[in-house]
């Protein structure tokens, strides 16, 4: 059923719908994060949520300088995280902007990458400011160079002044060009969106609309993926499952450069939608620094102690 | 391991050292009892010490020494002199906090995470916020150089043992009064580290003395002749015995009491951080708390989404070991108290009420009850009217605003109360409305030092903590209640 059956694609059923929304507490809902943040991950559950969260990895590159050997280096790295132990899992997917695509599907393929995808980022990334007809090609470009994974912005201008029907139709469009070829993640860009009644809103907003992956933020604003920001999202998707049975990812980019920190995020999944979203088809994490991170903790769990962090590849 | 199990994240006790047997602390040093009794941890039975039984004569030393504390040391000493003892203090429980956290829940059942967390550095606080007042006392609206009573005799459950000791030496040695404090029956440990503290802190003796016991010890403090001021955290029903006994004489009291507290959740209310506020409201402490939410008041139209919520919220909590960090609901303090939670809890099902408990495996030793609510509850169902203590919430429904006030108000009690709602007018609406000492909005079980706490009705006398709260320890001849915004009659 179109648009789950919740709204008709009219402004009025939008708003309409946006409306029955209830608030959020802000205090409560940092305060709920923030208890979670006090989970304690030891031993055996610790190993499992580094394993779970390196496959959990899109590993990003998203800078001006970036260059085919950066790129290429960056996928070699996605395959094989730790070159001196092969039972590290691969990551889930590489994030590069559209004119690495090619060159990304094509080093991943060449060794042995098959199954780590490449996302890229779309719809005039990071800002959104662009014209439909922009927007349009943008995605086309991506998916016609073997994207299979979309990360798109939202137009938080849009958003902000109440035009929710423009950006609920952006995202319907770039959905129907992702149909079949590509998985849709839409970014929120959270840190403009500021209000935690306003990421609940653009959360069920994007998920109407059609999003796979609801996404925190661009990476280039901060704050980013806050504890309580996935909270709140976590939530929404929670309570979307509930309605229409549709499970939607949540993506936490921006600011997760630590174990501790990835730990605290897979704490926030597992005591808020449940275990059924921990796994990379629902749950991911944007990052780069944090690879080596975690494979610095693994290392240390088998081993005993912290690696020099001359046995974690930069690349 | 294919799921995310937490793994055990047990907190050390070495960090604590628990002797065989413990006398009392009087006149600055440490007494061998008589008689002794085992204080137990509750989550597994074992028994951690043999603990003083206090006799008349034991209190009797104790009243003495804090007279003579008094008169010779403690109100001679000018206020800022009182107050760096207090700042001492302080630092003291915050270097050791580890320690106070750890026993606190090998003795009393609490989660380490709540004690770690909330009692200890709440303890804290409490020394801090009033070292802070103890040289400004002339300026607390209380009239010129305002006197203290004289020798406080102060009686402290067992719900939050080393907070509930704080709330009242804190605000006795700021204003000037020196102490016999008896810690509850089940939980003395805390308070026997904190007489620790004391002599660590070089504080002058016989200005805090604690004796350890029973019930009789604590008449024998309330009855003893040498006492001028009462102040005692329980249950109404001594609450009571003590206001009888104390009504012929001099004695000065503040009675904080037992509590059936509302928490009303009107349509409007932020569905998730309301479900977590009920939990919390309810959940926190084992339900071992006067002011919590034990009677949720739902508006019909959001009941059944509310409650669907929280069950699933309620199925997260995870109960067993207190010392486990990740543990939410630890052991119920004692057998009695079990008992006294399980009888009220059949009385709700044999009176109609359906009970509900998530599944959760409860460990074979020691004392625990699994988190319960019961829905179809109306006012005159035994568990919507007496204070359980535990962790049962009593969930009731209602139409309109009026009627959730009504019904809220319903209750011998006054302690506390609990709106949730995104409507500032609705809040500050029903805040006037409800008879309680405490009202929260959009949270639960919130304390800090500067906010005074205390009830209506027969939720007690008396206000503890902020400017109020120094009220209680200070002669007040020269100030109608009305003026120190104490509100005793309600």
């Amino acid at each position: 059923m179109k648009f789950y059956g919740l709204v008709d694609g009219s402004d009025i059923s939008l708003r309409n719908y946006l409306n029955t929304l209830s608030g959020v507490d802000q205090i409560g809902a940092e305060a709920r994060a923030a208890m979670l943040a006090t989970r304690s991950i030891k031993t055996t559950a610790k190993s499992w949520a580094i394993e779970t969260a390196i496959s959990m990895v899109d590993l990003t590159t998203l800078e001006g300088a970036d260059t085919p050997e950066k790129v290429r280096a960056l996928c070699t790295k996605a395959v094989r995280p730790n070159p001196a132990d092969s039972t590290v899992p691969s990551v889930a997917a590489i994030c590069v902007y559209n004119d690495m695509v090619d060159i990304a599907r094509k080093q991943l393929d060449l060794i042995g990458g098959k199954d780590v995808a490449v996302a890229a980022v779309s719809t005039a990334f990071p800002s959104g400011r662009a014209s439909m007809e922009v927007k349009i090609q943008d995605t086309q470009d991506a998916i016609n160079a073997g994207a299979t994974e979309i990360d798109m912005v939202i137009d938080r201008g849009a958003f902000l002044s109440g035009r929710y029907i423009e950006v609920f139709n952006e995202i319907v469009v770039i959905r129907e060009l992702c149909e079949g070829k590509a998985h849709l993640k839409v970014i929120l860009e959270t840190g403009e969106l500021v209000t935690y009644d306003n990421v609940r809103k653009a959360s069920f907003l994007s998920m109407l609309a059609g999003a796979d992956f609801i996404k925190t933020s661009t990476g280039k604003v901060t704050p980013a993926a806050t504890p309580p920001v996935v909270l709140v999202m976590l939530e929404a998707v929670r309570d979307f499952h509930e309605m229409t049975s549709h499970r939607i990812g949540v993506k936490a980019a921006g600011g997760i450069r630590t174990t501790k920190d990835a730990i605290k995020q897979l704490v926030l999944v597992n005591e808020t939608v449940g275990a059924d979203w921990l796994k990379p088809s629902l749950f991911r994490i944007g990052a780069s620094a944090l690879l080596n991170d975690l494979l610095m903790q693994r290392m240390k769990i088998r081993d005993g102690y912290y690696p020099s962090p001359t046995y974690v590849t930069i690349d | 391991m294919t799921t995310f199990d937490y793994a055990p994240a047990p907190e050390s006790r070495s960090v604590v050292k628990i002797s065989s047997e413990y006398g009392h602390f009087i006149n600055g040093e440490f007494v061998a009892g008589a008689n002794h009794f085992p204080s137990i941890n509750p989550a597994n039975e074992e028994v951690l010490s043999q603990i003083a039984l206090g006799s008349s004569a034991d209190v009797d030393r104790a009243v003495k020494a804090a007279r003579v504390a008094y008169e010779a040391v403690w109100s001679k000493m000018s206020g800022r002199e009182r107050g760096k003892y207090l700042y001492r203090i302080a630092r003291i429980l915050q270097e050791r906090a580890r320690e106070f956290a750890v026993l606190e829940s090998l003795d009393n059942g609490k989660p380490i995470r709540e004690s770690r967390d909330v009692d200890v550095p709440l303890a804290a606080a409490h020394f801090f916020y009033h070292a802070g007042w103890a040289d400004k006392l002339d300026y607390a609206g209380l009239g010129h150089a305002p006197q203290a009573h004289g020798v406080a005799g102060q009686i402290i459950p067992w719900n939050f043992p080393l907070l509930m000791l704080a709330w009242k030496i804190a605000p006795a040695l700021a204003t000037g009064n020196t102490v016999v404090l008896k810690p509850a029956e089940t939980t003395s440990l805390t308070a026997l580290l904190f007489a620790q503290v004391c002599q660590q802190a070089d504080l002058p003796q016989g200005v805090v003395n604690i004796v350890t016991g029973d019930g009789s010890t604590g008449a024998a403090i309330v009855d003893h002749p040498g006492i001028d001021k009462i102040a005692f955290t329980g249950s109404t029903e001594v609450g009571k015995a003590i206001a009888r006994a104390i009504a012929p004489t001099k004695k000065k009291a503040t009675l904080e009491l037992g509590g059936k507290a509302a928490n009303i959740v009107f349509d409007d209310a932020p569905i998730d951080e309301t479900v977590e506020g009920i939990v919390n409201g309810i959940f926190f402490n084992q339900g071992h708390v006067c002011c919590a939410g034990s009677r949720l008041l739902l508006q019909e139209n959001v009941a059944e989404e509310i409650l669907r919520k929280l069950k699933v919220q309620m199925a997260k909590i995870r109960v067993g070991d207190p010392l486990d960090k990740n543990t939410d609901l630890g052991a119920i303090n004692s057998s009695a108290q079990l008992s006294k939670i399980r009888e009220l809890s059949e009385s709700g099902g044999s009176e109609g009420a359906e009970r509900w408990s998530p599944e959760c495996i409860l460990p074979d030793k020691g004392f625990w009850f699994a988190p319960t609510i019961f829905t179809g509850v109306t006012q005159a169902h035994r568990i919507a009217r007496e204070e359980i203590f535990g962790p049962v919430l009593s969930v009731l429904t209602f139409r309109t605003p009026q009627e959730a006030i009504e019904k809220a108000n319903n209750t011998p009690y006054g302690l506390s109360a609990g709106i949730w709602s995104e409507k500032g007018s609705r809040i500050l609406w029903a805040s006037q409305q409800l008879k309680a000492g405490v009202v929260w909005a959009n949270t639960f079980n919130k304390f800090d030092p500067a906010s005074p706490f205390g009830g209506y009705k027969e939720s007690g006398w008396g206000r503890e903590g902020g400017r109020h709260g120094l009220t209680a320890y200070l002669k007040s001849s020269q100030l109608s209640h009305k003026e120190g915004g104490v509100n005793e009659d309600e």
